[in-house]
């Protein structure tokens, strides 16, 4: 890989602050960077949609601050969260979603399809499960060592290339964690019309070891998924694991029509407002300051990357 | 196995690659000995190279996409889908995943892998077993297609699909397999005088005459190859019409320089292809050729492909479904009628 690989465990250690204080820190700023998105998209500065994360924050601290260097992650739609822990790079990011050269792709894959160092994402549902299950398989064969984390969502449940790739990593013995982040609603439609039966059956059907967790507390997801990732280095095996979780922004920009009682009900749990009572106020002030400080940084300076040029951004890959 | 043949050449190929390469792996359905896959392409390689022979569940997405992931982390994948025709199932993982990630990714990554597919009919499979679908996977962007035939050397063109670092969808075909090579020596394969273009991908120009004379220009591929040569032959011997045949293996770009090396004496154009004519490799081939050449033709183009309905398992339903050597010596007539002649 090109660029350098970041390592967010050692990242999470090198951070001033109890663990309960970086967590928020890093929330505080995948909070702000997709709420400045949302300005952005008003202001009709970008283009295209975005997937916000709002409310989901906890799950990206909570799973990725345990990868090393050399770990791989494959994301989906839904990838800014994960992206920002995994790499702490809000202006390369910032840069792809204003279609800049000098963002994470150069401006050609925008808020669904990015890469960074080991960082992948895509924009189908379903179809990168199995990529990410290769990757695990390669990152074996090789003897790397790495694992590699692969996130879906509750409606990702309904494609069936999904079951191939946990039949594939099961019989294969991948190296993978596959993270369920069901946040209740695929896109506009709710669960219980999408979803038949139980969702860590689905993982145990296939002899991976699977596990649930219903959470949005950013150090009890911290604590539950540190021996489970432990445990697929050590085994090398997979492992399937359901965060039930809560999606407080609507899908793709403005199209929530979800009732507006059970959104609210659920913003009293989500994860800033979880952890920020155990914190000093002060400290939490810091800390969206510098969230602030950081996006609007990123901000000026991707704004002042040029936008790609045709004549050298239309050639095919050889 | 014989290196003599075409299903000899693909096979020591990939025993060659896998000795060679360790980042080579092979996957797909029952290609494990003593059964070695379902057309024998893999047979040995298991025995050979078991960590790097993985027999698959019926998962031609899942397993597809796995291999995909594979080649974006290094390694060199070769997918066997054992029909053709189910090359659909993973259709999703070659359009939006193994042809996006190098482009969309600004090149961070690249996806060198191969997915061979045996196409085609003539052995009464059926409806669903028998197909030649390579046109719907022409023309996605990051997404190579090429064929093999006997005028080319089989394993040495797949040799460097494995070797590329792009997506290709390799294709073979069935009735080909146990055919023998026919390569050229000096530019002559018996009374044939061949030329072809450099690269790995080569096109072939045959023909019968030392490319003086013309009256007709055949440009076909895989499986159609050996019948367009076929009727070439006949064409001279019992019509003494001189026909031009064009072969390609890339079907991802048309043969233009060898087509306009041939129309320039022929000026008549026959495409043949053993799947259907709407959107196919014959029709981009007739629009090149116009926007090309336009001023080369001197008769509408003609094309000789499939009946555009399902393969019939019966055997005279299929041979009247699928183009025949006759098929291709009667629309090589009637576009070199006399009164068609310039």
């Amino acid at each position: 890989m090109s660029e350098t690989q970041p390592d967010p465990r050692a990242r999470l250690a090198a951070m001033s602050g109890t663990l309960e204080e970086r967590l928020y820190g890093q929330m505080a700023l995948i909070r702000r960077f997709e709420e400045r998105l949302l300005e952005l998209f008003e202001d009709n500065e970008l283009v295209g949609t975005t997937h916000c994360y709002i409310g989901q924050e906890a799950n990206a601290v909570g799973v990725l601050n345990h990868l090393a260097a050399g770990d791989v992650v494959f994301s989906n739609h839904r990838c800014h969260g994960h992206f920002l822990v995994y790499a702490d790079r809000a202006d390369l990011l910032l840069a792809e979603l204003m279609g800049r050269a000098g963002g994470l792709v150069d401006g050609r894959g925008g808020s669904q399809h990015i890469c960074f160092a080991d960082f992948h994402s895509n924009g189908v549902q379903g179809g990168l499960v199995s990529n990410a299950v290769g990757m695990a398989m390669a990152e074996k064969m090789k003897g790397t060592g790495a694992v590699t984390v692969v996130f879906l969502g509750d409606g990702t449940l309904g494609q069936g290339i999904v079951y191939e790739s946990l039949n594939l990593a099961s019989l294969w013995g991948a190296p993978i964690l596959f993270v369920v982040e069901d946040n209740e609603w695929a896109q506009s439609t709710p669960r219980r019309l999408e979803l038949a039966g139980d969702m860590v059956s689905r993982g145990r059907a296939f002899g991976i070891e699977s596990g649930e967790i219903t959470s949005t507390d950013a150090m009890e997801i911290y604590a539950h998924f540190g021996p489970i990732i432990d445990r697929i280095r050590t085994t090398g095996r997979p492992h399937f694991e359901v965060i039930h979780t809560y999606r407080l922004c609507h899908h793709s920009k403005s199209d929530d029509k979800r009732p507006r009682a059970e959104v609210e009900a659920r913003r009293e749990r989500e994860p800033l407002r979880v952890t920020g009572p155990r914190l000093n106020p002060e400290v939490i002030e810091g800390l969206h300051v510098e969230a602030g400080r950081r996006v609007a940084a990123a901000e000026t300076w991707a704004r002042a990357l040029p936008l790609p040029d045709p004549e050298t951004h239309l050639e095919a890959p050889q | 196995m014989r290196r003599s043949t075409v299903l000899g050449s693909l096979n020591s190929s990939l025993h060659d690659a896998l000795r060679e390469d360790e980042r080579v792996l092979v996957l797909g359905e029952d290609l494990l000995d003593p059964y070695g896959g379902a057309f024998k392409v893999t047979r040995g390689l298991s025995t050979a190279f078991p960590d790097r022979v993985l027999t698959t569940p019926i998962s031609e997405a899942g397993f597809t996409g796995v291999a995909v992931g594979m080649a974006m982390r290094g390694l060199r994948p070769v997918v066997e889908i054992m029909f053709g025709d189910f090359l659909t199932l993973a259709a999703d993982q070659l359009l939006n995943h193994a042809a996006k990630y190098a482009w969309m990714y600004a090149s961070k990554v690249s996806v060198p892998l191969v997915v061979r597919a045996p196409m085609g009919g003539r052995r009464g499979y059926g409806p669903t077993h028998s197909q030649s679908i390579e046109k719907h996977f022409i023309g996605m962007p990051g997404l190579e297609v090429v064929a093999a035939h006997p005028f080319c050397e089989p394993g040495a063109l797949l040799r460097s699909c494995i070797d590329d670092d792009r997506p290709t969808v390799f294709i073979e075909n069935k009735l080909m397999y146990a055919r023998a090579l026919r390569l050229a020596d000096g530019g002559r394969l018996g009374d044939l005088y061949i030329k072809q273009t450099g690269g790995d991908r080569p096109a072939h120009l045959l023909s019968y005459d030392p490319f003086v004379h013309a009256d007709v220009t055949i440009a076909a591929y895989g499986g159609m190859a050996e019948m367009a040569v076929s009727a070439a032959e006949r064409l001279l011997l019992d019509e003494e019409i001189v026909a031009d045949v064009v072969l390609a293996t890339d079907l991802s770009r048309a043969p233009i320089e060898l087509l306009g090396d041939s129309l320039s004496r022929s000026g008549r154009l026959l495409t043949v292809e053993e799947g259907g004519a709407t959107c196919g490799w014959g029709a981009e081939l007739i629009s090149q050729v116009s926007e090309h050449c336009f001023a080369l033709l001197q008769a509408a183009p003609v094309r000789v492909c499939a009946r555009e309905i399902p393969i019939a398992n019966s055997r005279p339903l299929e041979e009247a479904t699928l183009p025949q050597v006759d098929d291709i010596v009667g629309a090589a007539l009637a576009l070199t009628l006399p009164s068609e002649r310039s």
